[in-house]
C-alpha cells in the first residue's frame, strides 16, 4: 500500500487519544462507589408476598426452568395453604415470566445483585428466605406501583451524575477492597 | 534443488482469545501460508432446537435471547415475528415504534462491539473497544432502563412488547441521538485513516461477489461484497417500509469494506431512530391480547428478518398445541463462516486472524 504522507493517520488517532487523556473518567471504583441500578431490575432472590399468594400454582407454570416447586394443601373454606414454595437460584435464569404471570402480584422481581453463596445448598431459597422484608424489597418489574420508592436509574448518558452519585476520582491510597460506599 | 517440506497441521482454537468464543480452525500451512481451513464448530451446542419442542411459545423468547448475545433483542423480534406470522396476530401501532426503535439500538450496539473486537485482532489491543463500549454502555443503559437487564433482555413477547417505556426513556433517547454522530467522528478520527489499520486490512480477505451470493452470505459481509441487499428494504416486515434510509455497500469485498459498511450502517440506524421518535404514538396499546398457553394453528412458518449479523430467521411447525412440534434457526453467522475456506486460503496466519475477526461472529448463533 502506498500513502501520500505516511503517518498524518497515526497522528490524527494520538491527538485524540491525548484530548481524551485530560477528561474525567466515566467508570467508577465499585465496591467504594455504587451506582443506581434500574428500577426494572430483574435482580437476584424473588420478593414472594405470603398474604396475596393464593397457591394457584401459576408461576410453577410460566417457569421455564421448572424451578419453582409449590406445595399446597386445602385449608378451610377450602382455600389453599402453601407449605412449601421454593426457588433454586442456581438453575433460575431470571427471565421474569414467573413475575409476569402472577395474577395476584404476590411475587417480584428482587434488587439485589451480590448473591455469592459458598454451596450450593445455599442456593435453594426457602419460603421465608424469599418473603419480603426490610432488607429484601421487591423491583419495579412488571410491578409499576413500586415505582415511585425506587431512585433514578444512574445513566452514563447524563454522566451518571443523574440520581447517582457524583463521580470522583479516588486516590490509590482511599482505595480499599471491600470498605463499602 | 529446492527443499523437501512438510505440511504443517495448526489448531486455532477452541480455547483461543481471537475465535471469540469456542471455535477451532484446524489449519494446514505451507511454512506461514494457510493451504486448507476446516471450521470444526460445536462446542457451544445447548440444544436450543431441542429444547423449544418442550417449551410453550412465551417460554421460548428467553431461550432466543441465548443465541447471539450480543444483539438479542433482534432474536426476540424475530422470533415473535414468525410466531405472529403463523398465528395471524396484528400487533399494536406503538408496539412496532418500540420494537424498530430497539432493533436499531440493538445493531448499533452490536457493530460497535464487532468493529471493536475486529480492531483488537488487528493489534490495537483494548483501546478502540473501549472506546465504543463507553457508547455500548450507554445503548445498555436505555436497554436497562426499560427491560432491567443488560444482556439478556426477554422483552419482545408474541404480539408486541411486555411493558411500556417508562417516561424518562424517550429524553434520554433523544440525547443519545443527538450526541451520537460526533462519536462516529471519534471513531473515524482514530481508525480510519490509519496507516497501519489500512495496510493490514486493504485488500485481505476478499471475498468476491459471486463466491459471496453462492455461499448465501448475509448482513454487513454480503453487502461489503458489492451487493446491495437487504430485507428491511427488499422484504420489509413490521414497518420498515415507512422509513427513509440507505443500504451501504462497499466495493472490493475485503477486511476494510466489512468494517466501513458496519460504520455507515450505524449511521443509518441512527436515521431510522430519529424517524421513529418523531413518530411514535404518544400513548395506547403495547401488547395485543395474547393468553399466556396459546395455541396457533396447526401449519408452518418461515419469519427472517435483517439481524445485525445478517438473515436471521425462524422455522416453525406448529401441531396446534401449546409447544411448537419443531423450531428451526437459520443463524446468519453460521452460513457466513463458510465463507472462511475462500477467503484465508493463501494469506498468513497473522491475515487469518483479523479476516476471520471482520466476519463478527458470535458463537452462541453458531452452535445454539
Amino acid at each position: 500500500m502506498k500513502f501520500e504522507r505516511y503517518g498524518t493517520g497515526i497522528v490524527k488517532g494520538m491527538a485524540l487519544t491525548l484530548k481524551h487523556l485530560f477528561r474525567a473518567p466515566i467508570t467508577v471504583q465499585y465496591p467504594d462507589e455504587k451506582l443506581n441500578i434500574s428500577r426494572r431490575t430483574r435482580g437476584n432472590e424473588l420478593v414472594w408476598f405470603p398474604e396475596k399468594c393464593t397457591g394457584c400454582g401459576t408461576c410453577t407454570k410460566a417457569c421455564l426452568q421448572g424451578n419453582i416447586i409449590l406445595v399446597t394443601h386445602r385449608g378451610e373454606e377450602s382455600k389453599f395453604i402453601v407449605d412449601k414454595f421454593e426457588l433454586d437460584s442456581g438453575r433460575c435464569i431470571f427471565c421474569g415470566l414467573c413475575v409476569e404471570s402472577c395474577p395476584y402480584n404476590a411475587l417480584a422481581m428482587g434488587l439485589s445483585y451480590e448473591c455469592a453463596k459458598y454451596s450450593r445448598k445455599d442456593l435453594v431459597l426457602s419460603k421465608e428466605r424469599l418473603a419480603v422484608s426490610n432488607d429484601h424489597q421487591p423491583s419495579a418489574y412488571y410491578r409499576p406501583q413500586f415505582d415511585d420508592q425506587l431512585p433514578d436509574q444512574s445513566l452514563l448518558l447524563y454522566d451518571r451524575d443523574k440520581g447517582g452519585q457524583k463521580l470522583k476520582f479516588l486516590p490509590l491510597s482511599k482505595r480499599k477492597r471491600g470498605s463499602g460506599a | 534443488m529446492p527443499i523437501k517440506t512438510e505440511q504443517f497441521y495448526l489448531n486455532v482454537g477452541p480455547q483461543h482469545p481471537s475465535t471469540h468464543g469456542v471455535f477451532r480452525l484446524r489449519l494446514s500451512l505451507d511454512g506461514e501460508v494457510v493451504t486448507d481451513v476446516e471450521p470444526i464448530i460445536g462446542y457451544l451446542h445447548r440444544g436450543i432446537e431441542k429444547l423449544a419442542e418442550s417449551r410453550t411459545y412465551t417460554q421460548i423468547i428467553p431461550l432466543t435471547d441465548r443465541l447471539d448475545y450480543l444483539a438479542s433483542m433482534t432474536d426476540n423480534v424475530a422470533y415473535c415475528l414468525a410466531v405472529e406470522k403463523l398465528a395471524g396476530i396484528k400487533i399494536p401501532e406503538r408496539a412496532e415504534y418500540i420494537r424498530v426503535i430497539f432493533s436499531e439500538l440493538m445493531r448499533i450496539s452490536s457493530h460497535m462491539m464487532a468493529v471493536g473486537f475486529y480492531l483488537n485482532d488487528c493489534g490495537a489491543f483494548f483501546t478502540p473497544v473501549l472506546y465504543m463500549w463507553r457508547e455500548r454502555e450507554k445503548i445498555i443503559d436505555l436497554f436497562d432502563m426499560v427491560c432491567g437487564q443488560r444482556l439478556l433482555y426477554n422483552y419482545m413477547r408474541v404480539g408486541g412488547v411486555s411493558q411500556d417505556v417508562p417516561d424518562e426513556f424517550l429524553p434520554a433517547i433523544k440525547k443519545f441521538v443527538a450526541e451520537m454522530p460526533r462519536y462516529i467522528g471519534e471513531y473515524n478520527q482514530l481508525i480510519k485513516q490509519n496507516e497501519i489499520f489500512l495496510a493490514r486490512s486493504k485488500g485481505v480477505g476478499i471475498l468476491p461477489k459471486e463466491t459471496a451470493v453462492n455461499i448465501g452470505a448475509s448482513g454487513p459481509v454480503l453487502r461489503a461484497s458489492g451487493v446491495k441487499w437487504d430485507i428491511r428494504k427488499m422484504d420489509p416486515y413490521s414497518i420498515y417500509d415507512r422509513f427513509d434510509f440507505e443500504v451501504p455497500t462497499g466495493e472490493a469485498g475485503d477486511c476494510y469494506d466489512r468494517y466501513w459498511v458496519r460504520i455507515q450502517e450505524m449511521t443509518q440506524s441512527l436515521r431510522i431512530i430519529e424517524q421513529a421518535i418523531n413518530q411514535i404514538p404518544a400513548k395506547g396499546p403495547i401488547c395485543s391480547e395474547v393468553p399466556q398457553f396459546f395455541r396457533p394453528p396447526p401449519g408452518e412458518t418461515y419469519g427472517y428478518i435483517e439481524a445485525p449479523k445478517g438473515n436471521l430467521g425462524f422455522y416453525i411447525v406448529s401441531d396446534g398445541s401449546i409447544a411448537p412440534y419443531r423450531l428451526h434457526i437459520y443463524p446468519p453467522t453460521l452460513i457466513n463462516i463458510t465463507a472462511l475456506k475462500d477467503m484465508m486460503i493463501g494469506w498468513k496466519v497473522a491475515d487469518l486472524i483479523i479476516i476471520f475477526g471482520s466476519m463478527d461472529v458470535v458463537l452462541g448463533e453458531i452452535d445454539r
